[in-house]
């Protein structure tokens, strides 16, 4: 729950407005002997913060770890899911034909208040500008035309990824609006619809429930976000997108990831999803014992999950830490009130901060009773509490950072002679810890109200909130998470039934499952490192078909593709012609050209450079010469005793080598290469 | 009560309910074909077919349970939701102009029941002041609601009563009048409004919305607020449109009632004067004139109300062959007036000649105007027009369609001497016809252009 001080500020207000002189304490007093750099490294320890790496489930189950995912997934589709315009073009930031300016107002909530989001957003009084492209974006996009049916493609979509995730398809769909303030759409909310509910995914070593699967519209691309200016752009606005969500029932990180690849693997088993950079994003809700559903935003790589909710969960333990200190501390909460008192702009030459030369900025000290030691404890690996105002006066007060420096910081660049000056002025007592920000004119009381709130979101503990990942594995504050009564029917739609005989139709054109496609890899002996490569691609139906029509063995075709051409695809990008069809046909050329199996690295080689050419030249280019067995075999005893003459080593194996090197060349293609060695005897 | 507790079902879906005896707005879990799904019970709503139950799942979306699929429902709990919109007391302020919002049936402002979809118009001062509290840096406002009817099923009735309404307020000593309202016949009512309401000492702003105010990028709150300033502060006393000017939320115009048009079905910016600029623009900051020869803010109340209409008044959109079986048809119900929407410049083709000689000869007022919206009726330049001239139609200028139409009604309504007619139609009243027509009247650029797309790429759309 929010503070309610949207409207009763002025208590605030008056107080520092007021000022009468304060009391003064002697100067001698404070910031004595206090190390924030050994405090933080205290508090670390405290807490009994271990790193990742050092982390066993004992220490999950000790702090409660809990986590669950929200993993979105853009299909492939011709349209957009409520208009026809393409989907799946973009465009540079700059490339736009015009331009429109909205602003989002909450709209009340059934009891008459504010969602916390829907006030947050319009504390920021942000100026939200639309870029459009015409080729990507039409009316519909933003908000000049109700939308246009639904796209089948993508509900089709939607319910084949629905029953491969084993949930229960609904009968009827039904579009929802789910409001969003910060811009990203410029509706003010997301059309979405479920298509399915209570489903389940099978891990290594447990079952994980999910909830839902519903189909929405993909959002726009931010741009930028300076001060009370947000511009986004609107090729990926309204692109078909699904929403996979699951129960809190991940109890490590390592699940984390495995559920998010499992979820991954599964959408791309049906073929019908787009894969590439940003067409799979998760947020990843993460609590610990005593704290709150914290949802990480837009994590696109499943790679940096484990780092993520590991920290996340420590940082909400950390906050618990902090919250009984503060309750300890301070038993009159409702009476505890942040200090504020304006400075003089030139005191301060905030140049020396990093704000950029003559900026008319207001500059504000606050003192903050009794928070000593709060301010550096540890929250996550590098990061401090007193982080988390400057994070929020950015968001909140559209205060550019750096936007505060404060009285614990393990840099101080204001001086411990100035800070006392600060303190006296403040009427600081010991034990409390001072903050000093600057910001327009316009903001201060929105960042005040801020500071505060803040504060006192800290004595119950952790807040409820989205927050921005990093790829180090640590997050920033982004927004307060919306409330549960945003979501309400949309009127411009109507609902869609979904009949059995479309059920069933479904149900037979749905491929394997993952978790058995898993063990068709483990049963055909396919080297684990290779199942992710495999997985991501949806390569395993290859392996079938090659295993199946051409008797080429899954390990070998696996080989092929996860060591081979992974290697070649990140030496350099794939052409457009070449596709992973091609690996078949290569096999299935060499299987009915008689030729041997152990020429197909070679010829995939020029293949993927020059997927155009047919086999044949492929062949010729890699000086390819066709040969009998028997004619390579007869060479065999020559060079044996060829060795023997000129051998240097006692060793036989070497021997068999040196055989192989000058025969490999004539022999790949055709004849296995381990017939010959094993014709090759001293 | 069955109705009550079934609320919108119907057919098999009410059976089914009324089997497992399931109420509306009762937490329940359903055993279907498909699988256990819970939820709370929703109202079904109209005009949807009776296959299916529709359930809000605790993740706070809704779906629909196949009816037939249904083997049985257990009621976990009930609770029914109530809504209402909550109220503020609107402030008063002395130094504040007092400004009157009367309601049509509009949903200016509105919000949406969460669970069923319903809209709820926010409408008192109060309620209002919940959803759009910058009205009172504004004004000083009150409300009254005369009527509660859709857009379209506005008509004379309507007109009168509110006509009639504001001379009351007027007299009364208002500051300035808003008319909240729905956008499709808006401009409808404002021409009626401009001819029955004459000479008013004060700013009559008639105002809607796009967008429903439910939603968080609606233009309702800033177009309400538009409409309070020009109404309070504004120096135009003239019966006026109020709607966004670009598409973004950066101003609005006022459009003279008798000139404005809906040109788009969804656009933001929908309302243009046609033929003419609007008057002038209107920010939170206050009104900036684009014309000068506007009728000003005066002290004295010296209004007068002119509520007459006469409802045998029609328009017909000439289409090539119409065949005069049409004009022969209105003229046999007894039809009093009609406005032809020609083609070009004006016209009509020959075959429906007779009929129209039939029509004047019985005393039916014909008036010409065009269906390219600008531009006047020209019906010297070519014979068919001069033909049509000398079989009596009227030609209307540059008067647009639906302006004639409510004008020839208006007239109509205070006499059938049809020379009157004439003369009540051909002298305008606030610029339904208009001496000439500047060049920045007809503005309707086309995209692709280079030069215009270097424009709109300039400016806010």
């Amino acid at each position: 729950m929010l503070p309610k001080i949207m409207n009763n500020s002025p208590r605030l207000f008056i107080k520092w407005v007021n000022l009468n002189t304060p009391k003064t304490i002697p100067a001698d007093t404070m910031k004595q002997n206090f190390d924030p750099r050994r405090h933080h490294a205290e508090t670390q320890q405290h807490i009994g913060y271990v790193p990742r790496t050092k982390a066993t489930q004992a220490d999950y189950d000790r702090i409660g770890f809990m986590s669950g995912l929200e993993v979105h997934q853009q299909l492939k589709t011709k349209e957009k899911l409520f208009c026809h315009c393409p989907a799946g073009i973009y465009q540079q930031a700059d490339d736009y034909d015009a331009e429109l300016i909205r602003h989002m107002r909450p709209t009340l909530s059934e009891l008459g208040e504010y969602d916390g989001t829907a006030l947050m957003e319009f504390r920021t009084r942000k100026n939200i500008i639309y870029r459009i492209k015409n080729e990507t974006a039409c009316t519909y996009d933003v908000d000049d035309t109700p939308p246009f049916p639904l796209n089948r493609e993508a509900l089709s979509h939607a319910i084949d990824i629905s029953l491969l995730s084993k949930l229960k398809v609904v009968g009827e769909v039904h579009i929802t609006r789910k409001q969003y303030l910060d811009g990203s759409i410029p509706t003010g909310f997301q059309r979405t619809a479920i298509i399915g509910i209570e489903g389940e995914i099978q891990l290594k070593h447990k079952k994980v429930r999910l909830i839902q699967l519903s189909l929405e519209e993909d959002s726009c691309r931010e741009v930028s976000d300076i001060g009370h200016t947000r511009i986004f752009r609107t090729d990926r606005l309204g692109m078909p997108l699904i929403e996979t969500v699951t129960y809190p029932d991940f109890k490590n990180p390592d699940e984390v990831k495995e559920g998010a690849d499992y979820i991954r693997f599964l959408n791309r088993s049906t073929g019908k999803v787009l894969q590439g950079i940003g067409s799979t994003r998760a947020d990843v809700n993460v609590s610990c014992k005593g704290g709150t559903r914290v949802e990480i935003k837009g994590v696109s790589h499943t790679g940096w999950m484990p780092e993520l909710t590991h920290n996340e969960a420590y940082r909400q333990w950390a906050l618990l830490a902090i919250r009984d200190q503060l309750n300890q501390r301070i038993k009159d909460q409702a009476s505890w009130n942040i200090f504020v008192r304006e400075a003089k702009a030139k005191d301060f030459k905030l140049e020396n901060f990093g704000v950029p030369k003559n900026t008319a900025l207001k500059v504000y000290m606050v003192n903050l009773p009794q928070f000593q030691g709060i301010f550096s404890h540890f929250t996550q690996p590098g990061r401090m509490f007193a982080d988390e105002f400057s994070d929020r006066l950015k968001v909140i007060a559209c205060i550019e950072k750096p936007n505060m420096v404060h009285s614990e910081m393990f840099d101080d660049i204001i001086g411990e002679k100035a800070w006392m000056k600060v303190q006296t002025l403040l009427g600081s007592k010991e034990g409390d810890a001072q903050l000093i920000f600057w910001g327009p004119e316009d903001d201060i009381k929105t960042a005040i109200e801020t500071i505060e709130e803040r504060c006192r979101m800290a004595f119950t503990g952790v807040p409820n909130e989205t927050r921005k990942s990093f790829e180090d594995g640590t997050t920033i504050f982004e927004r307060v998470l919306p409330g549960a009564d945003r979501m309400y029917p949309d009127t411009d739609s109507a609902p869609i039934p979904l009949e059995d005989a479309e059920i069933y139709e479904a149900m037979k054109r749905i491929p394997k499952l993952v978790s058995e496609r898993i063990a068709q890899l483990i049963e055909w002996n396919v080297p684990e490192d290779t199942h992710t490569y495999l997985l991501k691609n949806n390569l395993v139906p290859a392996l079938e078909k090659a295993e199946v029509e051409l008797n080429v063995p899954a390990r070998f075709t696996s080989g092929l593709l996860a060591h081979t051409l992974k290697n070649l695809q990140g030496q350099s990008p794939m052409l457009p012609d070449f596709s992973y069809d091609k690996v078949y046909d290569l096999l299935k050329f060499l299987i009915e050209s008689k030729l041997d199996l152990s020429i197909a690295k070679r010829m995939l080689f020029q293949l993927y450079r020059h997927p155009k050419l047919d086999f044949e030249s492929i062949l010729t280019i890699i000086n390819f010469n066709e040969a009998k067995e028997e004619d390579i075999l007869a060479k065999v005893p020559f060079l044996v005793k060829k060795y023997k003459e000129i051998r240097i080593s006692k060793d036989d194996s070497a021997g068999v080598r040196w055989v192989m090197g000058n025969l490999s060349k004539l022999a790949t293609g055709n004849i296995s290469l381990n017939t010959l060695s094993k014709q090759i005897k001293f | 009560m069955t109705e009550d507790i079934f609320q919108g079902y119907k057919g098999r879906a009410l059976a089914v309910l009324q089997k497992f005896n399931a109420r509306v707005w009762a937490k329940v879990k359903v055993e279907s074909s498909r699988g256990i799904f819970e939820g709370t019970i929703l109202p079904r709503a109209e005009n949807t077919d009776d296959k299916h139950l529709v359930l809000k799942i605790f993740t706070g979306y809704n779906i629909g349970v196949d009816i037939d699929g249904i083997t049985g429902i257990v009621e976990l709990g009930y609770k029914k939701a109530v809504y209402k919109i909550p109220e503020k007391e609107f402030p008063y302020s002395k130094d504040k102009p007092n400004v009157k919002l009367l309601g049509t049936g509009g949903t200016i402002a509105s919000r949406l029941d969460y669970r069923t979809g319903a809209v709820i118009p926010a409408f008192s001062p109060g309620e209002l002041y919940g959803a759009v509290p910058e009205l009172a840096d504004i004004c000083n406002l009150t409300t009254e609601k005369l009527f509660a009817v859709f857009s379209e099923n506005m008509g004379p009735e309507q007109y009168k009563k509110l006509a009639v309404a504001i001379g009351h307020e007027i007299e009364k000593g208002i500051d300035g009048i808003i008319i909240g309202h729905g956008t499709d016949t808006l401009h409808y009512t404002s021409a009626a409004l401009t001819f029955m309401v004459q000479n008013s000492p004060v700013p009559i702003v008639l105002v809607g919305s796009q967008r429903s105010s439910d939603r968080p990028s609606s233009d309702a709150a800033l177009n309400l607020m538009h409409a309070a300033t020009a109404a309070a502060h504004g120096d135009i006393a003239e019966v006026m449109v109020c709607m966004f000017g670009p598409t973004s939320d950066e101003y609005g115009f006022l459009h003279k009632g008798t000139r404005v048009r809906k040109m788009h079905s969804s656009y933001r910016s929908t309302f243009r004067t046609i033929g003419d600029t609007p008057i002038a623009t209107v920010t939170r900051k206050g009104v900036v004139p684009i014309k000068q020869d506007y009728k000003r803010r005066r002290k004295d109340r010296n209004v007068t109300i002119m509520p007459y209409y006469e409802e045998k008044v029609t328009m017909i959109y000439y289409y090539t062959n119409m065949q005069p079986d049409v004009i022969d048809a209105l003229v046999d119900a007894g039809y009093k007036g009609i406005i032809i929407i020609g083609t070009g410049l004006g016209h009509v083709n020959k075959p429906i000649y007779p009929a129209l000689e039939r029509a004047i000869a019985k005393g039916v007022a014909i008036y010409m105007t065009v269906q390219t919206l600008w531009g006047y009726v020209h019906m010297f330049v070519y014979d068919t027009g001069r033909d049509l001239m000398a079989k009596g139609i009227i030609p209307a200028e540059n008067m647009l369609p639906e302006t004639a139409f409510i004008k020839l009604s208006w007239a109509l309504g205070q006499t059938s001497d049809l020379e009157k007619v004439k003369e009540i139609m051909l002298t305008p009243i606030n610029s339904e016809i208009t001496p000439r027509e500047p060049y920045n009247g007809y503005l309707i650029y086309q995209g692709g252009v280079p030069e215009v797309e270097a424009f709109i790429r300039k400016f806010h759309k």
